[in-house]
């Protein structure tokens, strides 16, 4: 520029044809800068886009599942009424599959049919028939998952024009499956399995249940350790702590604590509570230790935030009419900054809740067939049940895992929606 | 138990309130006097001393209890059980009369294993007994001291005031606790590798093979720990991610500052930041599900080599998570230019674009490199995305379709699964742990400074 300035004669002896060149080009420039930074915007958007769309297109089938219903004959010979659990419920299986059936003789040929139902099938009935053991002798119609292969199938997932050496059902699986669909077999209720169930080797059987439970254990730990060390650590720096060397040592170090990478924590969590305090591995307490020494520097910043945004006439009026510094702290700065403490609380749990690597590092990524029970049971939470399933090479993972992340996601929007109602509703400007 | 004992303490501190609190309310303060604190600080006072001391005592007791047990447990075994054996060997020993002791036994024990089984359940009611005797005497006797102290003049509220003051300075020195932990941690548990594995074998040498190491009695000798190729996966890919992130990021606050208007601001922002708070993990199933297989495809179709996993897709849906960071930073950066210079480039004819390249871009440089700094330490630290979507094994190539390696990937894969802390294949974990957490935390440091220096320039 200050050349430009240093020889104003040679830009006023520029011919006008000249100039409105050169207008032309800066024009030209202006709006090139400007559509970069429409394209820029448009792309990091469009991304955005292209991410939801390919998670609910991918996840939209796992919310709903093939069943099939079949007669179960529960004889007597196969399962006794005085000990139900003990009886053999791979035959009653097999004589519910012969019944669909009836043209196929060969063990070949049922054996083939019998993989339409979900292997864990036989243990479906044993529950059903404990829970009830009045149907020992009777015949029990239920509603059956497909096996994972029958529910793409019913899907439209598999392309029946594949040659039949590359696909996973031969042209006699399919007319078979074909069959039961034109006898009104085959429906496709809601996946309530994918929310009631815990995890499973089977995609057909598999749910988000022992991973929710997990994730709920792991918050609660967190949040009851960060919110009131969080709060407390924000009340003495903001209002009691004298500015100088020591305060300054905890400022810095909760700055840097912000942006330490999670897996550090993680490494962290590993050496300490579980190498050196000897806390059991995979368990939610260890999880929620974790993910609180992650959220207690967010949560401390907005306490401060918070508690700056309370005017100083506030604590005067109250230190006027001789109440105490803690007096006035608690009893009137502390309740007007609440909301904002609130807010800021729920989006720093949302984070931990989508936390994962350090999760992984403390174990909390175990394959479990049950819900845990307690915070010292082994669990996993619902970040590591995405990354598990994410991992396992059955194709009906692959929408189970879009659907666990929409349910994630759902989670994480219910939380910040929350959060921002907060803030309107709660919120005052002084 | 644990649950039960709490709920007991907290009961008897809310007992002792209620206690302090009537107690403070018969004052009958001498004439000329006054009383000194309102009845709820006495109640406060006295809840204090009932339920902390005990509090302490429950949670050291549950620290300690289960090792001073179990080391008494192994001196009381008989000597054919002890005798020679291994620490390891002991451990398991250890573990079976817990699992017997708990009545999961999957083969049948040895008598002497029994017999301690039976030991162990019975110190550990006596443990538990004692613990109990011993939280009631503590609860009473803070009970006894703290009611005699009650006195019309007696200065509760200065009391409570100072235990909460040091319960709160407590809670601040855990952030400093954190820090060291971390760092006391990571160098411990480096400095054991370092002295299986020598620092220029690890910083300098070229080869990366830690698996091999997990083969028994291998551990001296066996298995390459030259991390160099996993340094330069770890950049490669957040090179990649940061020419994805750095254009669009500095393009997109440029027009979100000078061309947007308000509504389409308060449109874009928020949507950008959801790009901030989707879990990494979906960006990794992102990234393995629809831009990998995409790249491969389109390198396929140029004849191009590509494997399956490469540095390119990794990277790119890094970029895509990092956009709001630089977006957001370069965003403040451009808007703390005084509005002086923007008025008086724009007085002298430039226009809009060429105010922004040579007055706002250079004036601004300082926060747009800080936010730049920041979103590198993101990304070197950055783990699911590269755990998903990139390589395990380290090859050496600056080849962005090439599978490479990162330092967090290593980490995850050294440690995800059973660990034991004596061989160096979970220790350089730690090792790798140290080097990320130094290099991030330089990183941060300076581009804060750079920030901060920044902002004060124009305030």
């Amino acid at each position: 520029m200050t050349p430009d300035v240093a020889e104003p004669a040679e830009v006023a002896l520029r011919a006008p044809a000249e100039i409105a060149a050169l207008r032309r080009r800066r024009y030209a420039a202006e709006r090139r800068l400007r559509l970069a930074g429409i394209a820029a915007i448009s792309l990091a958007l469009g991304l955005l886009g292209l991410l939801v769309v390919t998670l609910v297109v991918g996840g939209w089938p796992a919310f709903t599942q093939t069943k099939v219903r079949v007669d179960f004959p529960v004889e007597r010979a196969l399962v006794d009424p005085a000990d139900p659990a003990a009886g053999n419920f791979r035959k009653v299986v097999q004589l519910g599959v012969a019944g669909l059936f009836p043209e196929a003789t060969t063990p070949q040929e049922l054996r083939a049919a019998g993989k339409i139902l979900t292997p864990g099938t036989q243990f479906l009935l044993r529950n059903a028939v404990i829970a009830d053991p009045s149907l020992v002798g009777r015949t029990l119609t239920l509603k059956v998952p497909a096996a994972d292969p029958y529910d793409q199938l019913a899907k439209g997932l598999v392309d029946r024009a594949t040659p039949e050496d590359r696909r996973r059902l031969s042209d006699a699986d399919i007319a078979r499956f074909d069959r039961l669909v034109a006898e009104g077999r085959v429906s496709r209720p809601f996946n309530t399995a994918l929310f009631v169930n815990p995890d499973s080797r089977f995609p057909e059987t598999a749910g988000l249940a022992g991973a929710m439970v997990g994730s709920a254990l792991a918050l609660l730990v967190c949040f009851a350790l960060s919110f009131p060390v969080g709060i407390a650590t924000a009340i003495y720096l903001e209002e009691f702590a004298r500015k100088n060397r020591t305060s300054d040592v905890i400022e810095v170090n909760i700055n840097n604590l912000a942006a330490v990478p999670s897996i550090v924590f993680g490494l962290l969590g590993l050496a300490v509570f579980i190498q050196t305090f000897g806390l059991p591995r995979s368990a939610p307490l260890v999880g929620g230790m974790v993910l609180a020494l992650m959220t207690l520097p967010t949560i401390i910043i907005v306490t401060r935030n918070a508690l700056r945004a309370v005017p100083p006439s506030i604590r005067e009026a109250g230190f006027g009419v001789g109440a105490s510094r803690h007096q006035v702290v608690l009893h009137h700065v502390l309740p007007l900054a609440l909301p904002g403490i609130l807010t800021g609380t729920i989006i720093g749990l949302a984070q931990a809740l989508g936390e994962t690597a350090p999760l992984l590092l403390v174990g909390m990524n175990a394959f479990l067939t049950s819900t845990p029970g307690g915070l010292t049971e082994a669990a996993t939470a619902l970040p590591t049940q995405i990354f598990l399933w994410a991992d396992s090479p059955e194709r009906g993972f692959v929408s189970r895992t879009s659907a666990a992340i929409l349910v994630l996601l759902g989670f994480l929007i219910v939380m910040n929606g929350v959060a921002v109602l907060l803030r309107r509703r709660l919120e005052r400007t002084w | 138990m644990a649950a039960l004992l709490l709920a007991a303490i907290g009961l008897a501190a809310g007992l002792a309130y209620v206690a302090g609190w009537t107690a403070a309310r018969r004052f009958a303060p001498p004439p000329g006097t006054t009383q000194h604190s309102l009845p709820s600080y006495h109640g406060a006072f006295v809840a204090i001393w009932v339920g902390v001391p005990a509090l302490a005592l429950a949670l050291v007791w549950a620290a300690l209890q289960g090792h001073v047990i179990d080391a008494a447990l192994l001196r009381s075994l008989p000597a054919s059980l002890t005798e020679g054996r291994t620490e390891a060997a002991l451990g398991l020993t250890l573990a079976e009369i817990h699992n017997v002791a708990e009545g999961r036994i999957f083969v049948p024990p040895a008598p002497e294993v029994v017999e301690a089984a039976e030991r162990l359940n019975r110190w550990r009611g006596i443990a538990r007994a004692a613990l109990a005797a011993l939280t009631l005497a503590t609860m009473l006797g803070g009970f006894a001291l703290a009611r005699a102290r009650l006195a019309p003049r007696f200065r509760a509220r200065h009391a409570v005031e100072r235990a909460l003051t040091g319960f709160m300075i407590a809670c601040a020195l855990v952030a400093i606790l954190t820090t060291a932990g971390i760092v006391v941690s990571l160098l411990s548990e480096a400095m054991a590798f370092f002295r299986l594995v020598p620092p220029t074998e690890f910083f300098f040498g070229l080869r990366w093979e830690p698996q091999i190491a997990m083969r028994a009695d291998q551990i001296a000798g066996a298995g390459a720990f030259g991390a160099v190729p996993v340094f330069v996966g770890t950049l490669l890919i957040a090179a990649i991610a940061m020419a994805v992130a750095v254009p669009i990021g500095i393009y997109t606050a440029i027009y979100l500052v000078e061309y947007a208007s308000d509504r389409v601001r308060a449109w874009v922002k928020p949507l950008l930041e959801i790009l901030a708070g989707v879990p990494t993990v979906v960006y990794g199933f992102f990234a393995v599900l629809t831009v990998a297989p995409a790249i491969r495809s389109a390198g396929t179709l140029l004849g191009l080599a590509t494997s399956p996993n490469s540095a390119l897709a990794a990277g790119l849906v890094m970029g895509i998570m990092i956009i709001p960071f630089v977006s957001s930073l370069s965003d403040d950066a451009l808007r703390a230019v005084p509005r002086a210079l923007r008025d008086g480039s724009l007085a002298m004819g430039a226009t809009r674009a060429e105010t922004v390249t040579r007055v706002l871009l250079p004036a601004a440089l300082p926060g747009i490199m800080g936010g730049v700094l920041l979103a590198l330490s993101r990304a070197i630290g950055e783990t699911m995305i590269v755990v998903m979507a990139a390589g395990l094994i380290a090859s050496m190539s600056i080849n962005p379709l090439d599978s490479v390696t990162t330092v967090t990937v290593q980490i995850v894969t050294l440690l995800v699964g059973d660990t034991a802390f004596d061989n160096p294949k979970t220790l350089a974990a730690f090792a790798l742990g140290l080097v990320l957490f130094a290099v991030t935390l330089v990183l941060n440091i300076v581009a804060l400074a750079i920030v901060r220096r920044f902002r004060e320039q124009y305030e």
